[in-house]
């Protein structure tokens, strides 16, 4: 009698769970198909973009995005890295020491109707220098003559920096000295263009709070235009119909949708709503390849996975120890077992792939090596190794590695090596402060050329953070720039990093891989070494065309 | 009822000035700057975005700026999602928040008050184990593994529910459950507490033995205190449920308030997290003098405490 | 005359020689008839010896690792299997436990200590000096803990000691609450008159009067919060602001399980289950506690 007063509320409950359960069940279109139909892509984009301003974003998750919304001098090729693809320039010429570039634009339209002109680009590029706006990327662009100077402070006034607006459709950019490989550098997006009316509606060129980047005022010149935005739910491109190329572009639209879980993402792309997934979880790789080997792509990625060695800090200030610890590690047991996505174990700082660089092929597994040099700097046997300790930032995966970094030189080694965790920012501190014995780290090349890894290690910059320094590295860097052939700078870059190699102020652990799972409703999505891809080029066919429904 | 009322109002800004300020140096404390990235920045462009923000002004002026900023309504920008306000911020998620938050909450309540009183009034039977082990299931599995649990089952296995994002109804279903579930345990093991205090009192042994019917008891006489402790927890709960939810949104990727909670924490992103706390605490504040109303109507006595 | 009056002289002796009962006896009496109580004492018993003092009886260490066998199934050599890199799992449960329980207890006594001292203090001294303590607790109640614990956690990390009490600070404040309101009642209870009245000293009479008689909701309390820190401790572990590697608490050893348990699932098992499990004991104990000392709870 009393039960009888609960059965109501069980019994609504119950109810309501199996009307919408059998309500999304059974015989629904899956999300990927209809997207498809319409053209749309779907796309798993990691983390919510903190802006799509070009001058302020500094993460990837914002160029894949602001790559579908604006279109620089050159743009991204679908396939090969190294052939410039013309973008709102149409032809180009430099001089005979490479350091005067000359860009003919092509006619071509902003989002809002205004035409793209020359003197937006110098309008452009003079706000990301602007000292006052304080852009995180401008580094970038300080192959321009004077443009560091203009953006330290040193000069105020833009003219003397060396990009010039001949007329509206020419511009002519001088550099601080040869660099042939300035196409490359400018398909990076702190040199895309901004349009000015935007830009000077909201809020001025300076303006770090500026409204200009949101939904609402948005103004590119690239593939697609903004559609909505929600934020850490989705953000949805349509076609723009003032592209140059509109013609040539297939899709409708795209979904970028910042997922932050790997498992999450994993569990959407299963359940048909992505086409790409941002990431895959490295423990599933096999098991992916057993279930949908079609649907995982693994492809090379420019980036370095190495451990960085304060060499300030006894007993690493002997570079005997550092090449020692090095040696002793087997890094195809670590790529194979431990990271598991397909990497290719380090035998270098530089990663292969980077056209006419061959990487380096000096860093191998060498345990006897290793326990000679130990033995040599004072520890044989690892006796009397003082405890030393890896710094890693909160992650399973650098965990597992860590771990078995300490396992691997406990036994190869004898030496006890302690691993501690930090918290993102704080980690980041204690490298740049040299609070640490051996610290994680990772790079991610800015364009494919080796110099954006070399340049890292020069005395005092920036990203070098392990106190290492030597002049004749620093004298190799700087003649690079000044170089008179490709060939000889290669062998400069070379020599650059034997050096480094040498003194091995990092440990080269691995170099990266892009790990994803495809849709195989997806075309035109070719691995790059940098993931840059043109989304004019992708195109999706939907299997109810195909085959038969 | 309104000096009462406009007391407790009184002593809520107060709590939350003391709040604001407890906040302020804590997040001033902690080492890590929003502006830190793996990339090292020229100290030139660092000390103009810190001039932006008001970073390199002493901390006693930046205090007493927001605050007077606050009072305006004015939160400020985030430090680390450019051309966003905190308000902007707060205002996606907020709604999310709420509405995956009742709906929760009210799953809670018609699981766990029911078990609580059947619990309570079957006293050391079946009745009372098994509802009290499986609601203690519900707090024992944290959430981050009942969550996963579910959108496996339902989502991929048997594949009868979506199981991430917040694009309609049927997305609510397993992320409310996940969260639902566990509050729904906290409620039935208060309100088994409540109805057992109001089951043993001496009045009670009294009127059965005056022969009053055990269901007029129950329901007519207990009832109302029984629910006294469950509705405490509700203030809380709510609050709770709407800030803290962070793994559920993390699984089940829902827009919602929670994630900004560990994110502007994580990122050292100072007027989001300000913006965010101020928040919560005046949740709280407003959650518990409702509470405290609905407690004085339903149990007049405690007017005088 | 019969049997029935020689039999019950015996009977009246005996009960003539037995001293009064007290609360305590009582409670004692009452919890061993929880059967589900008792049940759960054993367990939890039987989950401490094993954390504690399993590793010692197992073959395998816990950081070794194997990097050729990887994730495995329970097998005769690994009875409840291995992890991704080769390493035992019952050991890691083991030591896990270790540190979540120590984490618990140890977060539970900071906490305790105090809750008790500010929460009598206060209900003692009673007054405006009561309101705004109380007003205080109120304050930081209203603060969001996950923004907090992360912060304290960012701040403290590298320490486990540290750790206990960041978790312990932000665990205090139920325990303060609990306590005021058992010394007010008490207060007014006319022993303490006495004791004022004989000129005990406010320190003498807080800590022998009036803390003892507290002690029995403090107990029930102590026991939930064990479990609430272990949570806590989980949730910190997600976000990865936890325990430093390579030591493991459960928190991180179910969050290891949890993203790959559709291909390794005694991954995911183990550690939950043991965890689930040590968190129903302590609260089903707390629950038996808190019936027994309860003097009205008592079935007729």
């Amino acid at each position: 009698m009393f039960l009888r007063k609960l059965r109501p509320s069980l019994g609504i409950l119950i109810a309501a769970i199996f009307g919408l359960a059998l309500a999304s069940c059974g015989g629904g279109v899956p999300e990927t198909e209809k997207a498809a139909r319409e053209g749309i892509l779907l796309i798993g984009n990691g983390t919510e973009p903190k802006t799509l301003d070009p001058h302020l974003a500094t993460g990837v998750p914002e160029s894949s995005i602001m790559r579908a919304l604006l279109e620089g001098l050159i743009a991204t090729h679908p396939t090969n890295d190294l052939e410039p693809e013309p973008g709102m320039a149409e032809s180009w010429e430099h001089n005979e020491d490479f350091s005067v570039w000359t860009f003919h634009l092509r006619d071509a339209l902003w989002s809002n109707g205004d035409p793209v002109l020359a003197s937006d680009f110098v309008y452009s590029w003079q706000r990301i220098l602007s000292p006052t706006l304080g852009a995180e990327y401008a580094p970038m662009l300080y192959v321009i003559k004077n443009a560091e100077a203009f953006n330290i402070g040193e000069i105020e006034d833009f003219g003397q920096v060396g990009v010039k607006a001949l007329d509206d459709k020419t511009l002519q950019v001088t550099l601080q000295g040869s660099t042939p490989h300035f196409l490359s550098m400018i398909k990076h997006s702190s040199y895309s263009p901004v349009n000015p009316r935007a830009v000077e509606e909201h809020g001025g060129m300076t303006d770090r709070q500026s409204g200009w980047s949101t939904l609402e005022n948005f103004a590119g010149n690239g593939p697609f235009r903004l559609k909505s935005w929600v934020t850490n739910q989705v953000i949805e491109v349509e076609r723009n119909p003032h592209y140059w190329d509109a013609e040539t572009v297939k899709l409708n639209g795209i979904r970028f949708y910042p997922i932050d879980n790997a498992n999450t993402e994993e569990t959407m792309f299963r359940n048909d709503r992505l086409h790409l997934t941002n990431t895959v979880n490295p423990d599933k790789i096999a098991y992916f390849q057993e279930i949908m080997p079609d649907k995982l792509r693994i492809s090379p990625y420019l980036g370095s996975y190495f451990y960085r060695l304060n060499v300030t800090r006894e007993p690493l200030t002997d570079a005997r120890v550092r090449r020692a610890l090095t040696l002793a590690l087997d890094r195809q047991l670590l790529v194979e077992r431990v990271t598991k996505g397909g990497q290719a174990p380090a035998s270098g700082l530089v990663p292969q792939g980077i056209p006419g660089y061959g990487a380096s092929t000096t860093v191998q597994y060498d345990p006897e090596e290793a326990r000679r040099l130990l033995a040599e700097a004072g520890y044989p046997g690892g006796q009397g190794f003082p405890e030393v300790e890896i710094m890693i930032n909160t992650s399973e995966a650098h965990r597992k590695i860590a771990e078995a970094i300490q396992a691997l030189w406990r036994e190869e080694l004898g030496i006890t090596v302690g691993i501690y965790n930090q918290e993102w920012k704080v980690y980041l501190d204690s490298q740049s402060n040299l609070d640490y014995d051996i610290a994680r780290a990772g790079w991610i090349g800015d364009f494919v050329y080796p110099s954006t890894f070399t340049d890292m290690f020069t005395t005092g910059n920036g990203n070098n953070d392990t106190g290492w320094s030597n002049p004749r590295y620093d004298a190799l860097v700087a003649r690079s720039r000044v170089a008179e052939s490709e060939e000889e700078r290669m062998a400069i870059f070379h020599g650059a990093e034997e050096l480094l190699l040498e003194e091995m102020p990092i440990i080269p652990i691995y170099w990266y891989t892009r790990v994803l799972l495809q849709d195989p409703r997806v075309h035109g999505w070719y691995p790059k070494l940098l993931d840059a891809h043109h989304y004019k080029y992708v195109w999706l066919e939907p299997e109810g065309e195909a085959g038969g429904q | 009822m309104l000096k009462f009322v406009a007391m407790r109002l009184l002593q809520g800004a107060f709590v939350l000035l003391g709040i604001y300020a407890v906040t302020f140096l804590l997040v001033a404390a902690t080492p890590g700057s929003p502006f830190s990235s793996e990339r090292a920045i020229a100290p030139e462009i660092l000390a103009q975005i810190e001039a932006f923000y008001g970073y390199d002004r002493p901390l006693g002026e930046r205090f007493l700026t927001s605050l007077g900023n606050f009072v305006q309504g004015d939160f400020g920008p985030s430090a680390v999602y450019a051309n966003r306000t905190v308000t902007q911020i707060i205002a996606e998620s907020f709604p999310v928040s709420l509405k995956l938050g009742s709906i929760s909450l009210l799953l809670a309540l018609l699981l766990g008050v029911p078990a609580g009183i059947l619990a309570a009034v079957k006293r050391n039977t079946w009745l009372d184990y098994v509802p009290m082990s499986v609601s203690m299931a519900g707090i024992c599995l944290p959430t981050f593994v009942m969550g996963p649990l579910l959108a496996l089952v339902f989502g991929l296995i048997l594949q009868w529910l979506p199981v991430a994002g917040w694009y309609g109804p049927e997305f609510m279903i397993l992320p409310a459950t996940t969260l639902g579930l566990y509050y729904g345990a906290y409620f039935a093991r208060l309100t088994r507490g409540g109805m057992l205090e109001m089951l043993n009192q001496d009045w009670v042994r009294t009127a059965r033995a005056k022969g009053v019917a055990e269901s007029t008891i129950i329901w007519k006489h207990c009832l109302k205190g029984g629910l006294i402790p469950a509705i405490t927890f509700l203030g809380p709960a709510l609050a709770g449920i709407i800030s803290g939810s962070f793994v559920v949104e993390t699984i089940f990727q829902i827009p919602g308030l929670g994630q900004w909670f560990v994110r502007a924490a994580l990122n050292r992103d100072d007027f989001l997290v300000l913006g965010l706390t101020v928040l919560f605490a005046a949740m709280i504040v407003v959650m518990n003098l409702l509470v405290d109303i609905v407690q004085v109507a339903l149990n007049p006595r405690l007017k005088y405490d | 005359m019969t049997d029935a009056p020689v039999d019950a002289a015996p009977a009246i002796a005996e009960d003539a020689l037995v001293e009064g009962s007290s609360l305590w006896r009582d409670a004692r009496a009452r919890l061993k008839k929880n059967k589900v109580a008792v049940g759960s004492l054993f367990g939890f018993a039987f989950i401490f010896l094993f954390c504690f003092v399993g590793p010692f009886l197992s073959p395998y260490d816990a950081n070794v690792q194997d990097l050729f066998s990887g994730a495995e199934g329970p097998s005769a050599e690994h009875w409840f299997g291995t992890d991704t890199l080769g390493r035992d799992l019952m050991v890691r449960v083991m030591e896990g436990g270790r540190i979540s329980l120590l984490v618990g207890l140890v977060a539970t006594v900071v906490a305790l200590a105090i809750g008790v001292i500010y929460g009598a203090t206060a209900g003692y001294v009673g007054g405006k000096v009561d309101a705004s303590m109380m007003r205080f607790v109120d304050l930081l109640y209203a603060l969001p803990f996950t923004i907090f614990v992360i912060l304290l956690m960012v701040a403290f990390g590298r320490s486990l000691w540290l750790m206990f009490v960041a978790i312990g600070c932000v665990e205090w404040l139920s325990m303060a609450r609990i306590v005021r309101s058992g010394v007010l009642s008490l207060k007014k209870q006319e022993f303490v008159e006495a004791a004022v009245s004989l000129g005990y000293s406010h320190r003498r009479i807080i800590v022998r009067h009036l803390i003892p008689n507290v002690l029995g909701p403090v107990i029930v309390i102590a026991t939930l919060t064990v479990p609430a820190v272990m949570l806590l401790e989980a949730f910190l572990s997600f976000l990865g602001l936890g325990v430093q590697p390579p030591d493991a608490s459960w928190g991180v050893l179910i969050n290891e399980g949890q993203t790959n348990m559709e291909i390794y699932p005694w991954l995911l098992m183990f550690p939950a289950g043991f965890f689930a499990a040590t968190l129903f004991c302590l609260n089903f104990i707390g629950d038996g506690l808190r019936d027994a000392l309860d003097p009205k709870s008592a079935k007729d």
